[in-house]
């Protein structure tokens, strides 16, 4: 608290020529609590005192909750690191060592991570782009429907309802051979979840089953943002129903559809319960998730373990960073351009 | 350019509203017509009917001859702009205007010549790489027109296109609408709940009421021969007066005074069997000063003498109000009051409204004598809202 307070008077307008170090320190600090971007100092030195002491007012305000995020996920995360560069094996406890980066050498040479690695990026890809398919459809179904709006709505989120590992089940026993339904009647004869293509597309079945409705909620909230008028335009402009979805609905519900490819490429990237469940990463069908909980649990390698949870972390954040760098991803909501 | 037929059009939401009724319109081409009456009664409707926006649930929509019920709005090359303007937030004026002739398949420098030659009419060129966000209401109330006129289509139509301008700004438009639409000569409905809008715009004008056509005619024959009270009240502004009058021993008995029947009058009432309660219409402007009425014209009309309510001078004319006792009653009246929001004022009494020369002495709270044009006086049936007076 006391340190925000300092910058905060580094900022006053009374030290106009500051050193430049001094300067930078306060920028960043501006821009990061603004969330303004280029919010430099020029901005700042315009500021009246009441604008100063309403913001002083409002980092006082959310500060408790930022200490408690700091103190949840900050900590965890700070702790995998420290055990990701020691070798410590809780079979042999006497063991530990601070190695440096020698576990992230380990795990990336090895080819249980890059086959797990390649799942995950292929469960990810097909699955998402199949939801965005299906979840567009469904979005579109529920937009439209004008009778019976709330049963069919309902109806739709049914499975997103489910707890995973009950919806993961009730897939395993459908596949399992003789006493499952599905399996009897696509597969008879066979194990489909014993060999690593059918059960990769079973597992991707379950889980595009158990997010679809997702990604059709908030691809449904995107449709609400573009207008009946702007449709209704298009038509007159000679735009066919293909045209009009293409040209028009698409372009406007972009951040809607980003927001939504976004949460759910990072959702499937972390997939861990349907694999857990269906496999359990037998057959060459584990997941990053699966083999970081393979290493952490069951073998209780905690600094190989963390060095695969660190890796998944980043690779996570990479996504995020793509799709707000690079597509211009924006938070539900602060999209302004869209609207208008 | 083409003629637009409705005939027997008639509109049915799937939720059983019955929004347009046994519409009869044959528009000529290169006219401009207005659709026009207060909020909810259809005019919208009928509009996207003839855009085929909304399906007809009967009758025949014909555009140069052919029926059309059944086409596409993309099929039957009309052009439309919308009160919200539904420019495409994510293209530039430029890809605006360029998205019909795009969607038609034109080449490259067809769409850059034509796009060009619509922004120069409507003073756009120097905005076509901005985003409509970024324009003014005016602005981007041209770019509709812009993305409307580019690719020459058969007709317009217009949904309240001014309606989100401030006042100024809309009679200013109103003016360049009025001279683009002349330059075009391009067939156009144009849709308004505004009076003034109708009166100024128009070729001729429809008037609608609860989906039903009312009359249609030229602004100038509407004001001066209403068919019924509805369009009696809603063409003209300040409005028409309307007070009861009651028919006995060869006079009108009015809250104007005893008003003798002049022979014109009488005739009409003759004619159309009038019932012996009528209502009484005159338009403000219809009133002069008494003491500036010479005595030959004085004889055409008759005086009433009243307790002057209030005065508004508007420089060239005086607007004087006076209370009246009574109010004439009809379901059409009542709605006009409703939808001009003058409901919600409690006035049991009513209320005439009179526009003299500027240089009449009156002063409020005098006792002060109007005379009115007895050949102008107008009388309506209460129950049926028709107009007596009309010739056949
Ligand atoms: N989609 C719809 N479903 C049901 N009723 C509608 C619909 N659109 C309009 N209406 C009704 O039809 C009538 C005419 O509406 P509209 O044509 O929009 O009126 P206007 O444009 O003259 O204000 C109104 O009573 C309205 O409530
Ligand atoms: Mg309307």
């Amino acid at each position: 608290m006391s340190k925000e307070r300092l910058s905060e008077d580094q900022a006053s307008p009374g030290s106009p020529a500051d050193a430049p170090g001094q300067a930078e320190v306060t920028s960043a600090n501006g821009s990061g609590r603004g969330g303004r971007a280029g919010g430099g100092r020029s901005g700042r030195r315009t500021l009246t005192e009441g604008q100063r002491s309403e913001r002083r007012l409002a980092l006082l305000l959310c500060a408790p909750a930022a200490l408690v995020m700091i103190a949840v996920t900050g900590w965890p995360i700070i702790y995998s690191i420290w055990l990701s560069l020691q070798r410590y094996d809780l079979r042999f406890p006497a063991d530990q060592e601070f190695v440096g980066l020698a576990n992230y050498v380990e795990v990336l040479t090895s080819s249980y991570w890059w086959t797990s690695f390649g799942v995950t990026l292929l469960i990810t890809v097909v699955s998402v782009a199949i939801e965005l398919v299906l979840g567009m459809a469904l979005a579109l179904i529920m937009h439209r429907t004008i009778v019976g709006r709330g049963l069919v709505r309902t109806s739709a989120l049914v499975p997103y309802g489910i707890v995973t590992v009950v919806a993961a089940f009730s897939w395993r026993y459908a596949w399992t051979p003789d006493t499952g339904y599905l399996a009897n009647l696509f597969a008879p004869g066979s194990a489909p979840l014993t060999d690593q293509a059918s059960a990769l597309a079973i597992i991707t079945l379950a889980e595009v089953w158990k997010t679809t409705p997702f990604m059709a909620l908030l691809l449904m909230a995107g449709l609400a943002l573009v207008p009946d008028d702007l449709l209704k335009a298009a038509s007159m402009d000679g735009a066919g129903p293909w045209q009009r979805f293409i040209k028009v609905m698409v372009p406007v519900m972009k951040p809607a559809i980003l927001v939504a490819l976004l949460f759910r490429t990072l959702d499937a990237f972390r997939i861990f319960d349907n694999i857990y469940v269906l496999t359990s990463g037998a057959q060459d069908t584990s997941s990053v998730s699966i083999l970081a909980n393979t290493n952490l649990i069951q073998a209780l390698n905690l600094g190989i373990g963390s060095t695969m949870s660190v890796l998944i972390f980043l690779s996570v954040a990479l996504i995020a960073f793509v799709f707000v760098k690079l597509f211009g991803t924006a938070a539900p909501g602060s999209d302004t351009e869209g609207r208008r | 350019m083409s003629d637009i037929v409705l005939d027997r059009v008639t509109k049915r939401y799937p939720d059983g509203a019955l929004a347009v009724q046994e519409v009869n319109i044959e528009i000529a081409d290169g006219e401009f017509i207005i659709l026009v009456g207060p909020s909810g009664c259809g005019k919208s409707t009928t509009l996207n009917m003839i855009a085929g926006l909304e399906d007809i649930t009967s009758g025949e929509l014909r555009i140069d001859g052919t029926v059309v019920n059944d086409r596409a709005p993309k099929d039957r090359d009309i052009a439309m702009v919308f009160q919200s303007y539904a420019l495409y937030p994510h293209l530039s004026v430029r890809e605006n205007m360029a998205f019909p002739l795009r969607l038609a398949k034109l080449d490259t420098a067809t769409i850059d010549r034509k796009v060009s030659e619509a922004a120069r009419i409507l003073d756009l060129t120097q905005h076509l790489d901005r985003r409509p966000s970024n324009l003014s209401g005016g602005q981007r109330q041209r770019v509709a027109m812009g993305r409307a006129i580019v690719r020459n289509p058969k007709a317009f139509l217009m949904d309240e296109p001014l309606s989100n301008l401030d006042a100024k700004l809309r009679v200013q438009m109103r003016t360049s609408v009025s001279r683009l639409q002349k330059q075009l000569g391009t067939t156009t409905v144009y849709v308004t709940h505004d009076q003034t809008e109708a009166m100024t715009l128009g070729d001729r004008v429809v008037v609608m009421r609860g989906g039903v056509v009312q009359q249609i005619g030229a602004p100038q024959h509407l004001y001066e021969h209403p068919a019924n009270l509805f369009v009696a009240g809603f063409i003209g502004s300040p409005a028409m007066n309307f007070v009861p009058a009651a028919v006995a021993d060869g006079r009108l008995s009015t809250a104007l005074g005893d008003i003798r029947l002049t022979d014109r009058l009488r005739r009409a009432m003759e004619r159309a069997d009038a019932p012996r309660e009528v209502i009484l219409g005159i338009r403000p402007e219809h009133f002069e000063d008494a003491s500036l009425v010479d005595e030959r014209v004085r004889a055409e009309g008759d005086v009433f003498t009243g307790l002057v309510d209030v005065v508004e001078s508007m420089g060239s004319d005086k607007y004087v109000y006076y209370a009246l006792d009574e109010k004439a009653r009809s379901a059409e009246l009542e709605e006009l009051a409703a939808d001009s929001g003058s409901s919600d004022v409690p006035a049991s009494e009513g209320q005439l409204v009179t526009r003299l020369s500027a240089v009449s002495p009156v002063r409020e709270g005098d006792h002060h004598e109007v005379w009115f044009d007895l050949g102008k006086v107008q009388l309506f049936d209460p129950a049926t809202g028709r107009n007596l007076t009309l010739e056949p």
